[in-house]
């Protein structure tokens, strides 16, 4: 474990490369040109490979391509660059290929602003691309547990040979924190799993290997696959999910929030709670698999009201909290969107409101 | 003496070695192959010289050469 | 007797190639085994596929291979040479595939002088989807999406591949070859082997543009397109080397 001072960004990246990473791709766009800026410095130093695409289209392909061959492979993007991705995350999903996507949040729809956002929960949860496909999605609050969270993260894309996604907001992006940096796996380790892997995803007859890709063609039959899939991510719900319960025993009013939101819920609980309102938090580290049982658990005898806290208008994490707790406890809202950071004092102000009724 | 065999279930009959043949050795087929093509047969098989031009042209690898 | 011509190893034994009869992707396919054969590569080589009628090569050869999605086997191909560099790689593509939807990957990566192979196979139209307008496709002549022939005023005028990418620095070898007749053939395996024998030796990219048929969605007989092939494609794009070193 080394301590260091480093940008979120930057500290996704190096985390990256200590977890394995031996081939990035990108194409410039804010805010998250720190990744593909800090790849083509320290790549070079660790044997690993450096790309900039002609496009973001190109650099999903080029993940895409470098996974065939084992080598852990990461791309990284902001918003409508991550739509652009689609097409290939999609791939990769039908391919059952593991790759790495850090998606950095600006404002939206369209080209948007380049501030940090929280607009793309959607994207990242429902329907991302083409055909029906879903990914596990770690959405950090700090740079710590960033750097975690990627670090592990081809750990848990070649487990489920499918593709993970690191959902931030431009905010934690951008972002000096102190951090403990994990340590770097070895390329002996690296070389050895490169071979397992390749062996396993390329279609062919080298080596006395099968010829046909072990998922493209599976006993289901032509729905076989997909079947497979769907098993796969109904399966997450059970063994996935990854929930931070924060003051909710006693809680009144439960917030709910993810990433930089839940944050900066965090700070305006401690005010509330010492103003003795009992405030809590049920805090998503993956919003998929959605936690839907630890909002369900919600008792609607002792809890008034959901404060929903995020960066998005319309409001899109809601929708997932409603759905779990079945509409039996009073939502209200506060939001920013268009990549206005949201403000302590207006959760304050809001939680306030909706407990002094 | 020089020969060509025709692998007729990889012929689909475009007739590219027929025309290509300097000695006419080669005719489109009486027979079907089981997807229907009438396959391409040595018809004047004494006329062969083995110098595989319908081989090379063959888009299908149905013919073979002896020589 | 000795057997003078045969199958190369890596046609898939007992296959009949799914593309139409007199369709010159078959010839290349064939081609293709044929200098995977000679070259003793068969064993380190790895195809990735195009969209369209070229995907129908994967039942076909036993090279290993994986596909891409709509115009990013040159993307693909690229970042899986570079994290494989001791293996041999090629993209396998159309004029669709390569020259409208993916001309930007293919540019780029000729311009980055990536070191692997492409095989383009110019048919001048979109064989699979039955048949509309290509980058390609001949001025005048007729597609599913110009009923009345391409017309420069609406459609623009072909693409010229080889040509196009002449204008950059990087690439080390482009070739246009036609598969037409059997001198022309040979010219192609040519071609094809030397494309290889560049990537073998680390010269950097190589493309050979095949021009090629489409009977089915010509609507003419294989022979006939021979004859439409000399009389018009080959008057607009030439064949010939554009770039060898």
């Amino acid at each position: 474990m080394e301590k260091v001072f480093m940008k979120g960004c930057e500290a996704i990246a190096e985390a990256a490369i200590r977890g394995g990473c031996r081939f990035f791709a990108g194409y410039p766009i804010t805010p998250q040109n720190e990744i593909p800026e800090y790849f083509a410095r320290r790549m070079p130093e660790v044997g690993g490979i450096f790309l900039q695409g002609e496009s973001e289209v190109a650099s999903i392909n080029m993940i895409n391509g470098a996974a065939y061959g084992g080598t852990r492979s990461m791309t990284s993007s902001s918003s409508c660059g991550i739509s652009l991705k689609a097409e290939g995350v999609s791939q990769a999903a039908s391919s059952r290929l593991p790759i790495v996507v850090c998606s950095v949040m600006r404002g939206g729809p369209g080209v948007g602003p380049i501030t940090g956002s929280q607009q793309d929960y959607w994207q990242a949860t429902k329907a991302h691309g083409n055909g029906g496909y879903k990914m596990i999605v770690f959405t950090p609050e700090s740079v710590q547990e960033a750097v975690d969270m990627t670090f592990n993260a081809f750990e848990y894309a070649e487990k489920y040979r499918n593709p993970v996604m690191i959902l931030i907001d431009g905010v934690i992006g951008v972002m000096m924190e102190p951090i403990e940096l994990p340590d770097m796996i070895s390329d002996e380790e690296l070389a050895k799993n490169k071979a397992a892997k390749k062996a396993e995803y390329c279609i062919g007859p080298r080596d006395g290997r099968t010829q046909k890709h072990p998922v493209e063609v599976t006993d289901g039959g032509p729905m076989g696959k997909n079947h497979a899939a769907w098993e796969m991510y109904k399966g997450w719900a059970e063994t996935e999910t990854d929930v931070e319960l924060y003051m909710v025993d006693d809680a009144e009013l439960v917030i709910s929030a993810y990433g930089i939101a839940a944050r900066i819920a965090k700070s305006a609980i401690s005010i509330l709670r010492a103003e003795g309102y009992k405030v809590g938090l049920v805090r998503p580290k993956r919003v998929f698999p959605f936690p839907e049982k630890a909002f369900a658990s919600l008792c609607p005898e002792k809890v008034k009201g959901i404060l929903d806290v995020e960066m998005s208008m319309p409001p899109q994490l809601a929708e997932d909290v409603n759905a779990a707790t079945k509409g039996a406890i009073p939502m209200d809202y506060c939001l920013t969107t268009y990549g206005v950071i949201l403000n302590r004092d207006d959760i304050i102000a809001k939680a306030k409101e909706m407990l002094d009724k | 003496m020089p020969k060509v065999e025709i692998r007729s279930e990889s012929c689909k009959a475009c007739e590219y070695c027929v025309v290509t043949c300097p000695n006419k050795v080669l005719a489109i087929g009486e027979a079907n192959n089981s997807k229907g093509y009438h396959y391409v047969v040595p018809a004047n098989p004494d006329a062969c010289i083995g110098c595989k031009l319908c081989a090379i042209v063959c888009p299908d690898a149905a013919i073979e050469v002896y020589k | 007797m000795e057997k003078i011509y045969t199958r190369p190893s890596t046609i898939r034994e007992g296959a009949t190639s799914g593309f139409c009869p007199g369709c010159m992707h078959s010839t290349v396919h064939k081609l293709v085994a044929e200098v995977i054969d000679e070259l003793g590569i068969a064993n380190k080589v790895m195809t990735v596929w195009g969209v369209g009628c070229c995907i129908l090569g994967s039942g076909y050869t036993t090279h290993d291979s994986f596909g891409s999605p709509h115009g990013r086997a040159c993307a693909m191909a690229s970042a899986y040479k570079r994290c494989n560099p001791d293996e041999i790689v090629y993209s396998y593509q159309g004029d669709g595939d390569l020259a409208s939807i993916g001309i930007a990957e293919t540019i780029y990566a000729a311009n980055r002088g990536e070191n692997f192979t492409v095989i383009f196979i110019n048919n001048s139209t979109y064989g699979m989807t039955g048949g509309q307008m290509a980058p390609t496709t001949l001025v005048g002549q007729k597609a599913t999406t110009a009923p009345k022939g391409r017309d420069p005023q609406q459609h623009g005028y072909p693409v010229h591949v080889c040509e196009l990418l002449a204008t950059l620095q990087a690439p080390a070898y482009l070739e246009r070859v036609t598969c037409l007749d059997a001198k022309n053939v040979i010219k192609t395996k040519a071609a094809i082997k030397k494309a290889f024998q560049n990537q073998i030796d680390g010269k950097g990219f190589s493309l050979v543009e095949i021009m090629s048929n489409c009977p089915t969605n010509w609507g003419m007989t294989p022979l006939e397109t021979l004859e439409y092939m000399k009389e018009h494609t080959l008057k607009e794009f030439p064949l010939g080397v554009f770039r060898d070193r």
